[in-house]
């Protein structure tokens, strides 16, 4: 119950961080939308051409670029979050001193990861969506059940990002240069996520392989579970992010537990 | 060496002001170089990691070519062109701009700079701050976009089957040039604008990165109003587009009279002549409100 | 130095009339104004401004080769008053003279001439080492070589800076840094220096080093000095001229000795008597302020004679031990303030 409480004022200090940036908030936005419509434009030119590209139709297409647009900073898919932050009390040594409080290294940053989602899920990600329904035609599903089970597609995506991120993050107890470890993780995370392209445009092999990876689960599963084109009802797609963020959870403990050693017999 | 000392103690007079003009931005140009180089130097020190920023920054800057092609595995023609094309239009729109934000990128972080001070820092020296934000932390690794632009540029140049003229060539360098320069503008148009709102360096990312991703694809695929927008409003048109369009043997969707191919050369001046009044309202905004 | 030398004439030249004024006044203020427009919300949408006199009517001099204290409490105007000094701001009213150089008007020409050192910021490149900040201050000042080596060689010696110059900046610790940064600052051989908060953090050795190398600089090179802190001891040890802003406006300007008699007008006398006794009293010219034990603190003002106070004393009382109290230049400002 403590800890509950604990994390949760986690949360609320990293969704009050984010929030009290108002105006990079509304510049934030302002990107996303025109990058929203820029990409909207190549994807009706696309679909004109190949219409059910990708097992989409025309609208769901578009749909599909304005989800990314929203969570685009939602999930951290192109950077940002946590992960800065760490790397520089990695660098400058005071992750020593978090790794002897007495919350967990990992649920603590998660925590706050969390918080600053639920802030840029509602700050970046509704009025985007909101223009993009508003200027194109999409498909919104009308029933609430789908909603719901799109808003859990949307919390495990930030879970398998955080967790993806985290492992990446904590390389950067072996690496002094976490620069290029992030460069990594971005380019990895823009490209499978299916920030560019939907995964299901992916051609042969290549497309079976990416669409299975867990980057995944950060875009391509919540769009399929809001377009209803996941399996199941969505409940296959929700079944695949769970799996990809407990495997996923549990490599960061081991590696977690690794670089604790690593601190505690060498300081850091 | 020139003291700029010297050319300012000169009888007063209306010459004066032109030469002096000429000697500041010869002079900035100068401290710009030795800046850059410093950094040049002190990256070099580090080979390993920046070898690694360099292939980093070619392949994620070359995403947006394998999606293209991933694209092209599918269709055949995007907005009425073929591979060679689109890759034409992307190359050039790529090195114009990886050209633009080698040299001016770091603009961008004026808002950072107003916030935590340095600003301040870089007004008590004898350098304009121009000079001195940009050519701050001057990274090489952003050859890799230039790098990989030029590489899906001269591929299109070998399955174009153009009839190359001096004047399709001038005006292919031109564009990348040019371009370059009106990216440029926009880079420090967007420094510029947080001397009044510091936080909202994203803003400036929907035009430069926003500019390039749009330049990418041919003007057919998008809107008319989103193609006037980036004509007359944004002239991002004029970094490839007009100029490609003729190259290419295509007609422009808007219909523009010929000569408008040209005009990109008058356009980045007329782009650098703005962007240079903006910028001293900004530096004068903060030099009278500090913030 | 030729290359500053022709800097120095050429401004003589080009103030023209004003060269009699800068030989009297180096720096130069008068009246001098700053007003910031603020915009508060008020509301969810509305927006509410007002104006801030950050600096309202400011005037001193001050001569060359002159080490002043330029103190305040926060928010009292300082900084804005030194980034007008520095050209960095320009203001809103009121006439600014720095060497004869209008700051507003000639910052680039004005900023060859001083050095700044800001205690809270470094004005060095964090990533870079110190030898490759110093190469890049003097190709942006265009040092003369030979004049470089001379005053880095000296600067290193004197701040004991020696086995720093590969070091990135962002690995030296704060007195180390600070030392740099005031190497960087007189590289150039200003004329002025601004120092702002110097010794802010730096440990008891690094600011006495600090301390000692900025007043021999002053006697040897005639620097002007201009240094806003925190710390009264620096102003103690440095500054023989005190200028206290607060809200804005001019508290006081002179001799720090004279800021005691100003502010306080008392001093203190301790007494310490055989034993535990009331308190003593029908002194003329002093009250007993406190009594513990035996020990009794008397006040009397400052422009008054201790001797007849003590001999009076010591004729009714049994007095065994008396030591007397200046008022500490603390008590004077935060008296200054409060009032």
């Amino acid at each position: 119950m403590h800890l509950l409480r604990l994390n949760l004022a986690v949360a609320a200090s990293g969704f009050r961080r984010y929030a009290t940036y108002r105006v990079a908030t509304a510049a934030g936005v302002f990107t996303n939308t025109v990058f929203g419509f820029i990409l909207a434009y190549t994807f009706i030119a696309l679909w004109y051409e190949r219409p059910q590209l990708g097992g989409y139709d025309q609208s769901q297409a578009l749909t599909f670029v304005w989800i990314g647009q929203a969570m685009l900073a939602t999930a951290a898919l192109m950077g940002g979050g946590f992960q800065d932050e760490f790397h520089a009390r990695v660098r400058n040594g005071d992750v020593a001193i978090d790794l002897y409080r007495p919350v967990d290294l990992q649920l603590w940053w998660f925590a706050s990861d969390l918080g600053r989602a639920a802030f840029q899920l509602l700050g970046r990600g509704l009025v985007p969506l909101a223009v993009g329904a508003f200027a194109f035609e999409l498909t919104l599903p009308s029933s609430p059940t789908v909603w719901l089970l799109f808003l859990c597609a949307v919390f495990l995506a930030v879970v398998v990002s955080f967790a993806l991120r985290y492992l990446f993050a904590l390389c950067g107890f072996w690496l002094l240069d976490a620069t290029g470890l992030s460069a990594l993780s971005t380019l990895l995370s823009v490209f499978f996520s299916g920030m560019l392209l939907p995964l299901t445009v992916f051609p042969g092999a290549f497309g079976e392989v990416v669409r299975r990876l867990p980057w995944a689960a950060t875009l391509q599963v919540p769009a399929d579970v809001l377009l209803g084109e996941s399996g199941g009802g969505g409940l296959a797609g929700l079944g695949f992010q769970l799996a990809w963020a407990v495997v996923l959870l549990a490599a960061g403990r081991l590696l977690q537990a690794a670089a604790t050693r690593k601190v505690v017999v060498q300081g850091g | 060496m020139a003291e700029p000392g010297a050319v300012e103690r000169r009888a007063p007079g209306r010459g004066l002001s032109a030469r002096r003009a000429l000697g500041g931005v010869a002079w900035g140009l100068r401290a710009y170089g030795f800046i850059a180089a410093m950094w040049v130097r002190s990256t070099m020190a580090y080979r390993a990691s920046f070898a690694m920023m360099l292939v980093a920054n070619f392949t994620t800057t070359f995403l947006d070519f394998a999606a293209i092609m991933i694209m092209f595995s599918q269709v055949d023609a995007l907005g009425g062109f073929a591979l060679p094309e689109v890759a034409f239009l992307y190359g050039t729109s790529c090195v114009a701009f990886g050209l633009a934000d080698l040299l001016l990128g770091e603009a961008e972080r004026i808002g950072r700079r107003v916030r935590d001070g340095t600003m301040d820092i870089l007004l008590t020296r004898p350098v304009p701050v121009l000079s001195q934000i940009a050519a701050d932390r001057f990274a090489l690794r952003r050859l890799g976009r230039i790098t990989q632009g030029a590489l899906v540029l001269g591929w299109s140049l070998t399955r174009l089957e153009l009839e190359w003229t001096a004047g399709s060539v001038l005006l292919t360098v031109s564009m990348v040039l040019c371009g370059g320069l009106i990216f440029g503008c926009l880079f420090v148009l967007g420094g510029a604008f947080q001397f009044w709102a510091q936080d909202a360096s994203e803003v400036q990312n929907a035009f430069t990165y926003g500019g390039t991703t749009l330049l990418q694809y041919p003007p057919t695929v998008f809107g008319k109003e989103l193609v006037r927008g980036a004509t007359f409003v944004v002239p991002l048109a004029f970094v490839n587009w007009l100029p490609a369009l003729r190259v290419l043997g295509r007609d422009d969707p808007l219909g523009l009279p010929g000569w408008v191919d040209f005009a990109a050369p008058a356009v980045a001046l007329l782009c650098c002549a703005g962007t240079a009044l903006v910028w001293r309202a900004g530096l004068r905004s903060y030099r009278s409100t500090g913030s | 130095m030729t290359g500053d030398k022709k800097g120095w004439e050429a401004v003589q030249e080009d103030a023209g009339g004003s060269v009699r004024d800068t030989d009297g006044a180096f720096i130069d203020v008068r009246d001098l104004r700053k007003t910031f427009r603020v915009r508060r919300r008020s509301g969810l949408l509305r927006r509410t401004s007002s104006d801030v006199h950050a600096v309202d009517g400011i005037s001193f001099t001050l001569r060359r080769g002159e080490m002043t204290g330029f103190i305040g409490p926060n928010g009292a105007g300082k900084s804005t008053t030194i980034k007008m000094l520095t050209g960095i701001l320009s203001p809103s009213g009121g006439r600014l003279r720095v060497a004869g150089v209008d700051p507003a008007r000639d910052r680039t020409r004005l900023v060859r001439r001083i050095g700044v050192v800001f205690g809270q910021r470094t004005t060095l490149w964090w990533d870079l080492p110190l030898r490759d900040s110093y190469g890049l201050v003097r190709r942006m000042y265009r040092i003369p070589r030979a004049r470089y080596e001379e005053n880095l060689a000296r600067c290193v010696e004197l701040l004991e800076l020696g086995g720093l110059l590969d070091v990135p900046v962002r690995q030296l610790s704060l007195g180390q840094r600070m030392r740099g940064d005031i190497t960087a600052a007189l590289l150039h051989d200003p004329d002025v220096l601004y120092l702002d908060e110097p010794t802010i953090g730096l440990d008891v050795v690094s600011k006495a080093r600090v301390r000692e190398f900025l007043l021999r600089l002053n006697a040897e090179r005639r620097t002007t000095v201009l240094l806003t802190t925190h710390d009264l001891s620096d102003i103690e040890h440095l500054c023989e001229r005190v200028v206290v802003i607060d809200h804005g406006r001019l508290m006081y300007d002179g001799a720090l000795a004279g800021l005691h008699e100003i502010g306080s007008g008392e001093r203190t006398l301790v007494v310490d008597l055989e034993r535990e006794l009331p308190p003593i009293e029908g002194i003329e010219g002093a009250r007993t302020v406190r009594t513990e034990g035996p020990r009794q603190w008397l006040t009397f003002p400052a422009t008054a004679s201790a001797a007849p106070l003590v001999s009076r004393i010591a004729a009714d009382y049994p007095l065994v031990d008396l030591s007397l109290r200046e008022p500490a230049i603390e008590d004077v400002i935060a008296r200054m303030y409060a009032a």
